[in-house]
């Protein structure tokens, strides 16, 4: 065991795969001799070689393209998109190509290809480094996605991702790859050091791709999220001084909707959250699931708190962003429901 | 002075009613274009991009330095193959019309392309083929009932029913899915190319864009990917003149040749004529050779004639005068390499109706057992739960549901 950030997590499990299995490479701009722009991939170079750690040019489209190319002929190429509102050069290769390869042809042909990329708001990123894109993947059929909260998850859902046969969407919320971020952009930054969750083993395991975790137990509310909200959900259900039950659903395609079930039927009031903007976001998808499951056990509308509809601003992160206060707001209106 | 600078708006030189024009192809006469090593740098050999390679000559004499010197039995089975793709485009272009299949895409005109090609790689090479390649599924033993059922989506259809016609696969013979989204696998044969380095195998891989889809960024990611790494890969542009209504010169082929595309980037290209057998296969073993000793990619274009419609959804005749193809100068791969065996007195024309005929009977063999598997109105059909797989590794259960609920719908119980 050793106390890690998001960031050493994520290099750990790079580290593993490519000591484990010789068919993974690691393919993407600026992450060979540099080590990424958020470190993600710094010493493997120099310890796998320049023939598995490779720098590519800057075209996101011909990365995807090519890497779905390595994964035809054996090999595990996990990509990094340098942030995910670089994503969509690409996004043609992802839908047309690495969704669809095995569909179409009958499971003869697949690339198990992992594409790693920043995401999410909260770092001063303005409209072009912090969008949250993951419902755009979700809505495709045959990648599967998602988005991680902790260290310990990252490692052992990455590992996953790269092991699986299936391509996967791997989404990394930037603004905790060094710390869980509460929602409160008024305190000072927080580092990993003392969570629990930034414990994280020194080898191999790993953590589902179908399986959300229910991090907080309680009784009056359910909230339903993913990524740096997480954080931000568990300190708004304590300063609203509720007993909610918190999912971070971890996996967004394939869903594991028997957790959310049970836990909404448990508590009969759901909250979903997430950075997003709310309009076909992933949400909805959420909020329509526990509509048909739970319709006869709730006692309030489901709540959203999300993104506003609108490119992500620079000068006004924080009326933006869906920070504690707002989770709080939500929450209290929900609880105020008879 | 005009302060108003006029855009070109590129025409070709001829429309419906026009007499045909090709006074723009620029042609070298055969065997003038010299043969340079296949460790030349690529800096010495540009010209090569711009010329255009050509074998034989208008009397089917075969000439100059590429003459390939390849054996009569080798000849003639490159002709059977042209023929068969011919005999088998005619066979599903008149299925479609009497309503059997879909839709269909002939490859009339250009057979050369596919089996010049395809007989200057190795088995172990991957090639990544576009949709007017069929050739190469057919001289890589996919079998035409194979190839047939897959047009009819029918019981022993080979994309169990998600593809529309001729968009074919066939791994155990190295071939890939074709893909209906233009130019995508440029950049993928790149990778899988890439991959066989890594991996420290000597199989290289090849691809095929029309003149058309050299507009897409994928076939510039491609060619970038390719110089920049040196990887192993042939990639080709079946330069046909026409991508559905629009002219070559309407994706750019008006100032410099496709060929020269990968210059800028160190790479060599090849301009070669499509419809020469001996020069494709020539150039292609030259550029499949350099590739495999470390020498990198090249690119290739071939020029070439679409000599039927885009598809059985269009029609030419609206945007290109109708008789075109009988005034191209480079002429008919199937008739120059029948005339050019004649010519050297190992051919004739009775052995050359005999042959038509097999592969008439051989094609009309393989329909009569290929509807036995079912046609889209004739049972067997496929199981419409095939529907569902595939999409992942393993069914997820959302999926397994929704399986579940239209099996129900449908009354189907399994």
């Amino acid at each position: 065991m050793s106390q890690m950030s998001m960031i050493q997590a994520i290099r750990s499990a790079h580290d593993v795969m490519l000591e484990k299995d010789p068919s993974v490479i690691a393919f993407g701009q600026d992450i060979g001799y540099f080590g990424g722009v958020f470190r993600c991939t710094e010493g493997l170079q120099k310890k796998y070689g320049e023939h598995r750690v490779i720098d590519a040019p800057i075209a996101e489209g011909g990365i995807v393209g090519t890497a779905i190319g390595l994964g035809i002929n054996g090999l595990r190429p996990v990509v990094e998109i340098q942030f995910a509102d670089y994503i969509y050069p690409g996004f043609d290769q992802i839908v047309s190509e690495l969704s669809r390869l095995r569909y179409r042809s009958s499971g003869e042909f697949f690339s198990p290809v992992t594409i790693r990329t920043p995401c999410g708001g909260g770092i001063r990123g303005g409209q072009t480094h912090s969008q949250s894109p993951e419902g755009i993947f979700t809505h495709l059929s045959g990648v599967k996605t998602v988005m991680v909260s902790n260290p310990y998850d990252a490692k052992g859902l990455l590992i996953s991702a790269i092991e699986s046969d299936d391509p996967v969407i791997f989404f990394e919320p930037k603004r905790i790859y060094n710390g869980p971020f509460n929602g409160d952009p008024e305190q000072p930054p927080v580092s990993w050091a003392t969570h629990p969750k930034g414990e994280v083993p020194d080898g191999y395991y790993t953590v589902p791709l179908d399986k959300a975790e229910i991090v907080e137990e309680g009784e009056d509310l359910t909230i339903i999220t993913y990524g740096t909200i997480v954080h931000v959900a568990q300190a708004a259900a304590k300063k609203a001084g509720v007993s909610a039950e918190i999912i971070d659903v971890r996996t967004l395609m394939p869903l594991d909707v028997d957790t959310i079930r049970d836990s909404v039927n448990k508590t009969g009031r759901a909250m979903v959250a997430h950075e997003a903007t709310r309009f076909c976001g992933y949400g909805a998808e959420l909020v329509a699931t526990i509509q048909k499951e739970c319709f006869w056990h709730l006692e309030a509308p489901i709540s959203r708190v999300t993104g506003w509809d609108t490119p992500y601003p620079h000068a006004f992160e924080w009326q933006y962003f869906p920070v504690q206060q707002r989770l709080v707001n939500g929450i209290r209106s929900l609880m105020e429901i008879e | 002075m005009t302060k108003n600078p006029k855009l070109h708006i590129p025409q070709p030189t001829a429309r419906p009613g026009d007499a045909p024009d090709f006074s723009y192809l620029n042609l070298s006469p055969a065997g003038s274009v010299e043969r340079p090593p296949i460790d030349a740098r690529a800096a010495d050999i540009e010209h090569l991009a711009l010329e255009m390679v050509r074998v034989l000559d208008d009397d089917h004499v075969a000439k100059g330095p590429w003459d390939p010197g390849l054996d009569t039995e080798t000849l003639i089975e490159a002709l059977r193959l042209m023929v068969l793709t011919r005999t088998y485009d005619e066979r599903m272009q008149r299925m479609q019309r009497q309503g059997k299949i879909t839709f269909y895409m002939q490859a009339l005109g250009e057979e050369a392309v596919s089996i010049g090609q395809g007989l200057a790689f190795e088995p172990g090479d991957m090639l990544f083929p576009a949709y007017r390649n069929q050739g190469l599924y057919i001289m890589r033993d996919t079998g035409l009932v194979n190839m047939m059922c897959q047009c009819l989506s029918n019981s022993r259809d080979m994309c169990k029913g998600r593809q529309m016609p001729i968009f074919y696969q066939n791994k155990k013979s190295n071939l890939f899915t074709i893909s209906g989204n233009l130019a995508t696998q440029f950049p993928q044969a790149v990778g899988w190319a890439m991959g066989s380095s890594i991996k420290g195998e000597d199989h290289i891989a090849a691809s095929w864009v029309g003149d058309g889809s050299t507009a897409e960024a994928d076939f510039h990611y491609a060619l970038t990917f390719a110089a920049v790494y040196n990887a192993p890969v042939v990639l080709n542009v079946t330069n046909n003149q026409w991508a559905i209504s629009t002219f070559q010169g309407t994706a750019g082929g008006e100032r410099r040749p496709f060929a020269a595309r990968g210059l800028g980037l160190g790479m060599p290209g090849i301009r070669v004529d499509g419809n020469d057998l001996l020069a494709v296969y020539a150039v292609t073993r030259w550029a499949a050779d350099r590739a495999r000793s470390g020498g990198g990619p090249t690119l290739i274009e071939l020029v070439t004639y679409r000599g039927g419609a885009h598809s059985t959804s269009d029609d030419p005749s609206r945007y290109r005068p109708k008789d075109e193809w009988k005034f191209f100068p480079l002429g008919d791969p199937v008739v120059r390499l029948k005339q050019h065996l004649i010519k050297e007195g190992n051919w004739s024309e009775e052995q050359h109706s005999a042959m038509e005929v097999e592969m008439k009977t051989t094609v009309i063999e393989a329909w009569k057992e290929a509807i036995t598997y079912g046609t889209m109105t004739e049972p067997p059909f496929l199981d419409v739960k095939l529907m569902f797989e595939d999409v992942f590794a393993e069914m997820p259960d959302h999926l397994k549901k929704q399986q579940e609920k239209l099996l129900k719908m449908q009354g189907v119980t399994s």
